[in-house]
Formats: structure tokens, sequence, C-alpha cells
């Protein structure tokens, strides 16, 4: 019981401070805590993640802060393990008392925080593309969702190519849950499944499953691999010449495989993504630049990069909306509508049901010589399926990731 | 022709499962076996002998020799490192594993800043072939056959030449070995580094097959400390068929079960035989000879 009280207490003393001192101390920094995988499995898509973060801070400190506020940014390298950000989730919340949280490259370390998040009534944002279906009043997500990049890309695809897939998921929950999606559109549109399989993270080695790919004889292999290992699958591929066109939704927008193999491991890849380095757009040309000014080594702009710098200047605007860094406000103002930035991909509005951002969906197509084409772009997505399916966060609280097959009870 | 093709699949497939577990195991069967030691920076010599390779590679190097200078320059790193840390660590061993785990901590870190989270890799050479309705990459179908290749070396090199019987000689009876005039510190030190050696040749090996990151040894750590426990510690009899008997569960469970299985079996295995022969099946093989 006394655990129980004590940490009880530990929740309401932060949000005790926050609202007691914040009318006094004006000038005090906005505290925006991060948790991302600076080394381990992930690192390779993360670091950009981390760079654009601190060059929106930096943005926004050079033009007066919010509301005249500096930001204070307090990263901590979460090293790919799930441990480590449950770990460090609590102590951003507890020592250094931030007001928000951004951060987490998997879906499992999302979920590994989302908890504690929760218990503690902590804003945290999600800047990742995912498997879609978070419905939490706490949680903020300004990467792309499946009804964003499948419904655009398998259609596509499936029109061109023809309508036998074959799907290979890293075997956690996004992979499981993307994997149903891909299932259920492909039905719909008419296709048929013609054979799945999940890969454990820690698999490198793929000559079973590229053969189970030729006896299966797809049109295409819809490719949900994650992390440093699973990536050997592409070199390993084109070696034992499977010839396949891929269909992704984590690919070249993440760790820009395009670049780090060599040609053509993944020729005739496409990928549906919010954003990449090659979106020639003024708006895209002027992120890079100043991307490049500040950080002139990066290898690679990804998708999680540009969605990252977003979020900052969405929490920077939902601020300004509700004149406060209280939560509570913070979370009203946001689901009152209107927030909007104009990022690398174009314009990214909040919807207000769902927690969840709009977006620009490029199609990216990798040729034999890795240079990238953008066949297709789709304005102004929306994340429409939660609040299709009963999610409405400014009437009805949540804390749930809801999927396809278990969707929101009607009540 | 398509049971042949299915049939044949089978073989590549073990073939090529046989050659990962082997490669993986046998730089930490050797330092194991041979020193007492348990290496926790074996993928760290891996990824340094793939690193060194792909460098060389992309430098205009022949395949061949810049897989050669990769097996070397983890050789060299080694001698180094034994020099400076595992020295003074025989008979500690769990020191050795603390101090070895710190080394792997280190060298992964320093890679991450020194050459960023990923270098861009060299394409599998040779291509593919076809057969039945399968097609199947020739650089991975001859792995098997260079695999079997270093253990045939292995064996020459233990039985057939002086340092092997001196090393042997240490292994049994450091003390004794000693006394006969051995100089036992410079036999581990070569010991060492043909152990660290043997795990940049891996790592040489698989580089054109996989994606260069720092952590990338990770990779190979679970398929050599479940070969290495399976086979015990003696590196010939121990090793060769410890990685042929997991190869074997390994492609049959993948084949019908998928991945996971496949996985899930090398561990299991690994349960069983240390709960009914804690010495491995080196021991077994070991005391027909």
């Amino acid at each position: 019981m006394p655990s129980h009280a004590s940490r009880l207490l530990h929740m309401l003393v932060p949000a005790a401070l926050v609202c007691a001192s914040f009318p006094a101390m004006a000038a005090d920094p906005v505290k925006l805590g991060l948790l991302e995988d600076a080394s381990g499995n992930f690192a390779i898509a993360t670091i950009g993640k981390i760079h654009a973060t601190q060059l929106a801070v930096e943005e926004i400190n050079a033009k007066g802060g919010i509301m005249g506020r500096p930001i204070k940014l307090i990263a901590y390298d979460t090293q790919s393990d799930n441990t480590k950000f449950q770990e460090l989730a609590r102590r951003l919340i507890q020592t250094d008392k931030v007001d928000v949280i951004f951060g987490a490259f998997s879906s499992a370390s999302r979920e590994a925080i989302r908890p504690i998040m929760d218990r503690a009534k902590q804003m945290y944002w999600y800047n990742n593309q995912y498997e879609g279906g978070v419905c939490d009043s706490n949680v903020f997500v300004t990467g792309a969702v499946p009804e964003q990049q499948f419904s655009t890309l398998i259609p596509w695809m499936m029109e061109k190519y023809g309508k036998k897939v074959y799907t290979i998921a890293a075997d956690y929950n996004f992979g499981q849950i993307s994997a149903e999606w891909v299932r259920n559109i492909v039905k719909e549109n008419g296709g048929q499944i013609v054979g799945e399989e999940f890969i454990p993270l820690s698999v490198s080695q793929f000559g079973q499953t590229i053969q189970n790919i030729q006896k299966a004889k797809p049109d295409f292999v819809m490719t949900l691999l994650v992390g440093a290992n699973q990536a050997s699958y592409y070199e390993q591929q084109v070696s034992a010449n499977l010839n396949l066109p891929m269909g992704s939704s984590v690919n070249v927008g993440q760790a820009y495989e395009h670049k780090r193999f060599k040609a053509p491991a993944l020729k005739d890849m496409y990928v549906t993504a919010n954003y990449v380095e090659e979106v020639d757009s003024p708006a895209s040309n002027d992120f890079k630049k100043r991307f490049h000014a500040k950080f002139p080594d990066e290898p690679y702009i990804n998708q999680e990069a540009a969605n990252a710098y977003d979020a900052v200047y969405l929490y920077k605007a939902a601020v300004e909306k509700a004149q406060s860094t209280d939560q509570k406000k913070v979370r009203e103002a946001i689901e009152a509508g209107g927030i909007c930035t104009e990022g690398a991909q174009g314009k990214v509005c909040m919807d207000p049901k769902s927690h969840h951002a709009s977006h620009t969906i490029y199609l990216v197509h990798v040729k034999e010589d890795h240079s990238v084409e953008i066949p297709k772009v789709w304005d102004d997505v929306q994340p429409y399926w939660l609040s299709q399916v009963g999610c409405d966060l400014t009437a009805k609280p949540d804390r749930k990731q809801y999927t396809p097959s278990n969707p929101p009870k009607k009540s | 022709m398509t049971a042949l093709a299915t049939i044949y699949s089978l073989i590549y497939q073990f073939g090529d499962n046989f050659a990962y577990l082997v490669l993986a195991a046998l730089g930490l069967a050797i330092i194991f076996g041979m020193m007492g030691v348990i290496n926790l920076a074996h993928g760290e010599f891996i990824m340094c002998g793939a690193y060194v390779t792909i460098v060389t590679a992309k430098q205009g190097l022949p395949l061949p020799l810049a897989m050669l200078l990769g097996a070397l320059a983890a050789a060299l790193a080694g001698i180094v490192i034994e020099r400076l840390v595992i020295r003074h660590l025989y008979d500690r061993l769990f020191d050795s594993v603390v101090a070895t785990w710190a080394i792997s901590l280190i060298v992964q870190q320093s890679m991450l800043l020194l050459a960023g989270p990923s270098i861009e890799g060299i394409s599998t050479p040779f291509g593919s072939f076809v057969f039945g309705e399968y097609s199947f990459s020739v650089y991975r179908a001859i792995l098997p056959v260079v695999a079997i290749g270093i253990l045939a070396a292995l064996y020459w090199l233990f039985f057939r030449t002086n340092y092997g019987i001196c090393a042997r000689a240490t292994m049994q009876n450091a003390r004794m070995a000693q006394c006969l005039g051995l100089r036992t510190d410079r036999l581990y030190s070569l010991t060492f580094a043909l152990g660290a050696g043997l795990a940049g040749l891996t790592g040489a090996l698989y580089a054109p097959t996989m994606t260069a990151v720092p952590t990338m040894g990770t990779n190979f750590i679970v398929q050599a400390f479940v070969s290495v426990v399976v086979g015990g510690a003696n590196v010939i009899a121990g090793t060769t068929p410890a990685a042929g008997i997991l190869a074997i569960i390994q492609t049959a469970l993948t084949a019908s079960y998928g991945q996971l299985f496949g996985q899930i079996g090398l561990l299991l295995t690994v349960i069983i035989v240390i709960r009914l022969m804690p010495q491995g099946l080196g021991h077994l093989f070991g005391r027909s000879r």
C-alpha cells in the first residue's frame, strides 16, 4: 500500500508543481523530453529524428521560443531497448518533470512506455509511421498510418503488377497488425494473399523465406521488415535472383536502404512515405538546406526526421493556442482542431478526434540503379480509420490500441 | 524435376545453415576450447573482419584479398587485445567474461561514432543459378564448401603441425608444457589471434550478404554460443557435429513451420543437450578418438 501511495504522490507532485509555478515564472524553459535510439538495432533510422528535433528546437529558440520561453531539450539514448525506454520515461516524468515527451521508433517500445505515460497523464508524442490504431487521450501521433500508406500503395501495385501478394513481416505488433491491414486491403480489391511469413527481429538469414516466395509465385512481395538485421533480406533476395517487385510502408523512408545497399538490391521497391529526401519541392529543399547547414554529415534525411521536426512545431502551435504548457490545456487546444504546420512534406494538421496527423503521401519508386522517382502524390490524406470505427477522444477518453479485427466496441 | 528441386532446396538450406553455424562458432570455440576464455567480444571480431573487407574491397582490392585482409585485421586486433587485457585474466573465467563484454560494448559504440550507423555494403558476387522452380545464390551455395575447407585446414593445423602439437599440449596441461620448455604465453597469444582471425574471416565471408552495421556481430552470437555449448570444448570433434545436427533441426523446422520455430528449435536443443550431456557432443565424439 505505501508504495501505491508514494507512486500517487510522485504523479501528483509534478502536476502540482507545474500548475503552481507556471504563472510565477513565465521565462522558465519549456521542457521537452526526448526518448530515441541513438544506438542499437534501430539507430540508423532514428539518429536523423534526433537531429531533426534538435534543429526545430534551435530554430524556435532563435526566434524567441514558445511564448517567450525557450525550449529545453532533455534527450536520452534508449539504445533500442524497451527496458531502457521504461526506465528513462519514468525519469523524464518523475525527475526531470518535463512538459511533453517525444520519442520511440519501434511500436514495441511505444507500447512499453504508453502505460507509463497514461498512468502519469503525461502528454506523449509518437513521431513515427506505425501500424495505426492507438486511440489514447495522452498520445499524439505525427507519423503516417496504414490507411494513409496501404490504401494508397496496395491498389496501385495490384493494378500495375497483379493480384497475388506475399507478405513478409517483422514478428512483433507492428508487423502483425500491418500484415492484417495488407490482408484486408488485398481482399477488398479482389486479390489473393498467396503467403504470409513473420520473421523474428533477430533473424538475418533469409534463404528459406526466399524459396518459400519462389514456390508461392506471387506478383509482388510486401516487405514489412524492420531493423538492421532484417535489412539483409534485400541483398540476399537479389543474389538469389528473386526478381519480384516489392511494396513497403517502412523501407527507404526510414533506413534509406537504397543508399546503403549496392544496386540493384532494392530494384522495383515501392514505398508510400510522407517524406523522403528526394522530394523536390521548395519546402523540402529549404528544409534540406537548413538541415545540412546544422548537420553537414547527415547521410540521409528520412521520413521520421520530417515527422519529428513537424511535431515540435505542432506542439508549439498547440501551446500558443492554449496559452499554457499545462498538459490538459494543450490537449484541449489540439482537440479543438486547427493545429497545423507547414513542414518539409507540405501542410500537416492534427485530427482532433484521433490525435493523428494528416499527410501528403508520396509513392516512392526505387529504380534499378537505386535512383528514386515519385510517380504519384496523394495530397492531404486524412487518418480516417480510427474516427470511422468510433474513436473520438474529444468526447470519450480512451487509452487503447485498436486493430481492424479488434475495433472499438460500439456503445 | 519438382521433387528433385525440392530435395536440392533442402540440401542447399541445410548447407547454408551449417555454414552459418560452423563459421559463427569456430573462433569462439577455439578461444574457449584451447584457453578457457569465454570471449563475449566475438561478435566484434566478426564485425571488424566484415568492415575491413568492405572498405578495402571498395578501394578496388579483389574480393578474396579483401577478405584475407579482413581476417588478418581481426587477428591483429586479437593479438592487441590479448596482450592488453586477456593475458591478465587467464584462469579468471568470470572476470574475462565481464572484460570481453566491456570490449564488445566499447568497440560497438566507437564504431557507431566513428563510421556512423551503417556503411554501404558490397554486392554478393557470382550471381545466381536456376534449378527447377527455384533460383539460388551461387555464392551461398559455395559457402558450406568453404566452411568444410576451413575445418579441414584447422584439422591439419592442430594434428599435423608443430604449433598444433604445442597448442594441444598447452591445453591439456599448461604447467607441464611450460616445464618442458614451451613458451605458453606465446602459444596463448597465437591461439587467441587464430580465434579472432577466424571470427574475422567469418565476418569477411558474410560481408557481401549482410547489412554492414556496428551491431552486425550480434547476429552471429546466438548461433555461435548455441554451437559451442552443444559441441563442447573440443573444436573439431565438437563444433562440427554440433553444427551439423543443429543445422538439420533448424532446416527442418524452418522449412515446415517458419523462421520463428527454427530459432526456437536451436534454443530447445541447447537446453536438452545441457541437461543430458553437460560436457557437450564433443565429449561423446572425443572419447572414441
